[in-house]
């Protein structure tokens, strides 16, 4: 997702979905921590900001004053923090765990300024209660690599607070002055070495009222943050012991898998289940509403082995007359026509030195559909319970926008928003595909287990996604043509530089779109484009409609933005005779210091113009901002045998400060990877007259550890508060790639995944 | 119809039709969910478990295979020297992400090592293609293992 807008900035129709979603009160901890209640509580103090099932002020019943202050939910201690007597302190993370590791993360940020004894420190996942979202967003999210970024202040006064309250607590036992006490390790110290554990104070402390503000370390005191640290999920996840929605198992549960349209939003001409029926195990075949309009039907069976073999014995024809059949081929070519026109204006320079120019480019670039292909498949397990307006539901699965599929569960349900309870479960990747905003794989889910409740399986009902639905289901990061003309002189100086993008609107008909749609233009689409660069730049864009669902996928429009500017700049630097580093660091000048930074870090750390490469390799450079980092690439490759080959990557990152190292990295290597992957054979989906074309990983092919390069990542050093990291090492990846390659071969491969013809 | 076996060390007999793949029977009749669904047709690797000490892809093969046999799965792997090392190599080098592939890596790389005590990086990737990481954590699978190794050396 593209920059942070305020909350000031967010559209009425958006609100009012958060409205709906912070309607949502208290939810029953899935973590199995003992669940208060506080409603009497919020009665009590008048304090109406709904509960917090994991609140260590569960510790003090009747803690009043602890919620009275003026603080907002998102600052309250009591919904983040809980200290057993034993000195654990559980976080209570405000995100999705899918990988990126903030739940290593966050906690690192609160314990900081806890001094907490980070060998007690866990942590457990939020839900959709209101205390649970981004700050700054104002609602449950996780994405735009915002974790760290938006929660970074956040989680830092919520341990300097919970911090105080402990030291106040230790102040009044020991009936001395709060000043004449200090932190470390888990406890509180005082005069003549007196020392109390946090376990001890805990009841106590959290009986105190929360100060409102609170001074923050400076960066120089960091114990934790900035620390190479191991990730709290690491034996779990090395051991089969860590959970994940498909896990999650309740008793009775049945499970359904569904048969989908084979166009989008077809619907069911005829069905003939009767041997679907027959299949041991299959309990009912249900006619379901889908995403888009469409319908599909379920096979509900005691597991899904069961549940797949009565959908393979489904006879269903299909409706797919009136529904539009997108077929890529003729998309490229209507998409070609379109790109000769001016579209919506992003950029208006002036474009009459384009003419004359002494040199010139002219390149047209196209990026396939692309899947998100997370490794756990969508899921989404669903209790009803009640009647009327006491019916409840309760929804175990992954997901980045809790808010948004709790308040989507409870229209399809006609459940009360605050009967509607999300146990947000550690998800297998995401990458975006858990982040929609028309929940699709929720509302599918609902809509099973409401019709198998109708009729009369009264038990929870898992729908769960074959990996061909994943891949044939559609949100995918959309088809792209770019065309450029360029026109620049023979030092490099760009005079003119006109340009048009083709593709659909990711947030076209969201909830997103009044605020991330201006004048007609999605700016998912054109981020990156132009900076850091001093281009005169004529920008413009067309989006068709399209029947197909697309989506953000990791780093949404720097997919391919990145490679578009990374490639041409590098183009014209070859065409003029100049080292790609030294024309880039020209180009981006003295306003983009980090840019600056990572770049050169990247060109020293990897020899690059000093060591010379085995024979048949070439050095390839980009750089490239995204989510306020900024990631240079120094890359290796080669082709043999007409087939490009990437050996080596060094990093240079600049997120200002890293608040674990070690997770940057692997996000960096990570990020690396999903970009190499969209240069490999394989990486498109295609349709033809309507239907997709892939179904696996057979062909729809990601990396494997035969194609992953030697990596190496350095981190620019920085005290400044840190900016995102689950994004930003994936754009540049490919340019540096192709621009390694067009040495080699002297033609920029300009379709992706690479075809070098 | 009953299928008797020996998982995890335990003589087992097991409700279930035969032709059921070993994933579904562990982790729906079972409830032993370490063991993870990714693709369903052996090209992922996530359903790694071993049959008589032999990595093979559990979603794909019958429970009827493994009928009178030896069945491991991550649940179990600690108890094995070799299995216990790759867990803690895959410890020291953060290895997972997500983790959702790794019960699979993890089955694939011990597989590896039972056999092979000091494997070359053409051995890991021979052993270890089949098994596929999204988030990208190759690298340091390739460098847990080798560690792993070292410390059974």
């Amino acid at each position: 997702m593209p920059a942070t807008p305020t909350l000031l900035e967010l559209p009425k129709g958006l609100l009012a979905l958060m409205d709906r979603a912070q309607d949502v009160p208290e939810t029953l901890a899935s973590q199995g921590l003992p669940r208060r209640s506080f409603l009497k509580l919020a009665t009590a103090s008048g304090f109406a900001l709904g509960a917090f099932p994991l609140a260590a002020m569960a510790q003090a019943d009747g803690a009043v004053t602890a919620a009275a202050s003026g603080l907002k939910a998102t600052q309250q201690p009591g919904a983040f923090v809980h200290i057993a007597r034993d000195g654990t302190v559980t976080v209570t993370i405000n995100r999705l765990d899918f990988g990126q590791g903030v739940q290593t993360g966050l906690p690192m940020i609160l314990a900081e300024e806890l001094d907490a004894d980070w060998s007690r420190v866990r942590s457990v996942h939020g839900n959709a209660d209101p205390a649970y979202v981004d700050p700054v967003f104002g609602m449950h999210i996780t994405g735009g690599s915002g974790s760290i970024k938006n929660s970074y202040i956040q989680y830092r006064e919520l341990g300097a607070r919970t911090r105080a309250m402990l030291v106040a607590a230790a102040a009044a036992q020991w009936q001395v002055a709060p000043s004449t006490l200090r932190t470390q390790g888990g406890s509180v110290i005082g005069p003549g070495g007196r020392k109390l554990g946090y376990g001890e104070l805990a009841d106590a402390a959290m009986r105190l009222p929360v100060p409102e503000t609170v001074v923050l370390k400076d960066p120089k005191q960091f114990r934790l943050i900035g620390q190479p640290t191991g990730r709290l999920d690491a034996r779990a996840k090395s051991s089969g012991g860590q959970g994940y929605g498909i896990d999650a198992r309740l008793p009775g549960m049945l499970t359904a898998v569904v048969a989908h349209p084979p166009v989008f939003a077809g619907r069911i001409q005829s069905l003939d289940d009767t041997a679907a029926k027959a299949v041991k195990g299959v309990r009912a075949v249900l006619r379901v509403p889908l995403d888009r309009g469409g319908e599909g039907v379920a096979v509900v069976a005691d597991g899904y082995w069961p549940a797949k073999l009565g959908r393979e014995a489904l006879k269903v024809e299909w409706d797919t007359a009136g529904v539009e059949k997108a077929d890529s081929a003729r998309l490229l070519a209507s998409y070609r026509a379109l790109a000769q026109q001016p579209g919506a204006v992003k950029y208006d320079a002036d474009m009459s030195k384009l003419a004359g120019a002494p040199k010139k480019i002219s390149a047209e670039f196209v990026f396939p559909y692309l899947a998100h292909a997370p490794m756990e498949p969508l899921n989404c397990t669903v209790r009803l319970s009640g009647e009327g307006a006491a019916a409840k539901a309760e929804l175990w699965m992954g997901t980045q926008m809790p808010g948004l599929d709790a308040a989507a569960a409870a229209r399809v349900l006609g459940v009360a928003p605050q009967n509607v309870s999300i146990h947000t479960q550690m998800a297998g990747g995401g990458f975006g595909r858990r982040a929609i905003p028309s929940s699709d794989y929720v509302v599918e889910a609902c809509g099973v287990a409401r019709a198998a409740r109708m009729a009369g399986l009264d038990a929870p009902v898992r729908t769960l996604w074959s990996r061909e639905d994943d891949i044939k289901g559609g949100y995918y990061r959309p088809m792209h043509l770019h065309r450029a003309e360029i026109g620049f002189d023979e030092r490099g100086d760009i005079l003119a530089w006109e340009h048009v993008i083709v593709g659909q609107s990711i947030l076209k008909g969201s909830p997103f779109e009044a605020f991330m749609v201006k004048n007609g233009i999605d700016g998912t689409m054109v981020e990156g484009m132009k900076e850091p660069y001093e281009i005169p730049m004529k920008l413009s864009v067309h989006h068709p409609q399209v029947n197909v669902p697309v989506l953000w996928w990791r780093s949404v429009g720097s997919t391919h933005t990145a490679y578009v500017m990374e490639t041409l700049i590098d183009e014209i630097a070859r065409s003029t005779g100049q080292d790609p580093v030294a024309y880039r660091l020209r180009l981006i000048g003295a306003g983009h210091p980090r840019h600056q930074a990572a770049l050169q870090l990247a060109v020293d750390k990897s020899g690059y113009g000093k060591r010379q490469l085995p024979a048949g390799r070439a050095w390839g450079v980009a750089v490239h901002e995204s989510f306020d980092t900024v990631v240079a690439y120094v890359v290796e490759a080669s082709v043999q045998d007409g087939t490009p080959r990437l050996h080596a990557v060094t990093a240079g990152v600049h997120c200002n400060l890293a608040v674990n190292p070690r997770s940057v990295e692997a996000q960096v290597q990570g990020a690396a990877l999903m970009g190499l992957a969209t240069c490999l054979p394989g990486a498109a989906i295609t349709l033809k007259d309507g239907v997709v074309e892939q179904s696996n990983f057979g062909d729809y092919a990601v990396p494997r550890i035969t194609d992953m390069p030697t990596m190496a990542v350095y981190i620019v050093p920085s005290a400044d508060a840190p900016t995102g990291m689950g994004e930003p090492g994936l754009p540049p990846l490919a340019p540096a790639f192709a621009n390694a390659v067009a040495r080699l071969t002297g033609k920029t491969p300009r379709e992706l995944p690479f075809k070098l013809a | 119809m009953a299928v008797n076996l020996t998982l995890n060390g335990k003589a087992t007999s097991i409700d279930v039709d035969p032709s059921t793949p070993i994933l579904w029977t562990l982790r729906d009749t079972l409830g032993l969910t370490g063991t993870k669904f990714g693709c369903g047709q052996a090209l992922c690797g996530a359903c790694t478990v071993h049959l008589n000490g032999s990595p093979i892809r559990s979603c794909v093969t019958p429970v009827a295979a493994a009928a009178g046999q030896k069945l491991t799965t991550i649940e179990a792997l600690a108890q094995d020297k070799v299995g216990k090392a790759v867990q803690d190599a895959w410890v020291r080098h953060d290895v997972a992400q997500c983790g959702y592939c790794q019960s699979g890596q993890v089955m694939s790389a011990t597989g590896l090592l039972m056999n092979n005590r000091k494997p070359s990086d053409a051995d890991i990737d021979a052993a270890m293609a089949g098994n596929i990481c999204r988030c990208g954590t190759y690298v340091r699978i390739r460098a847990a293992i080798h560690d792993a190794a070292q410390a059974l050396a």
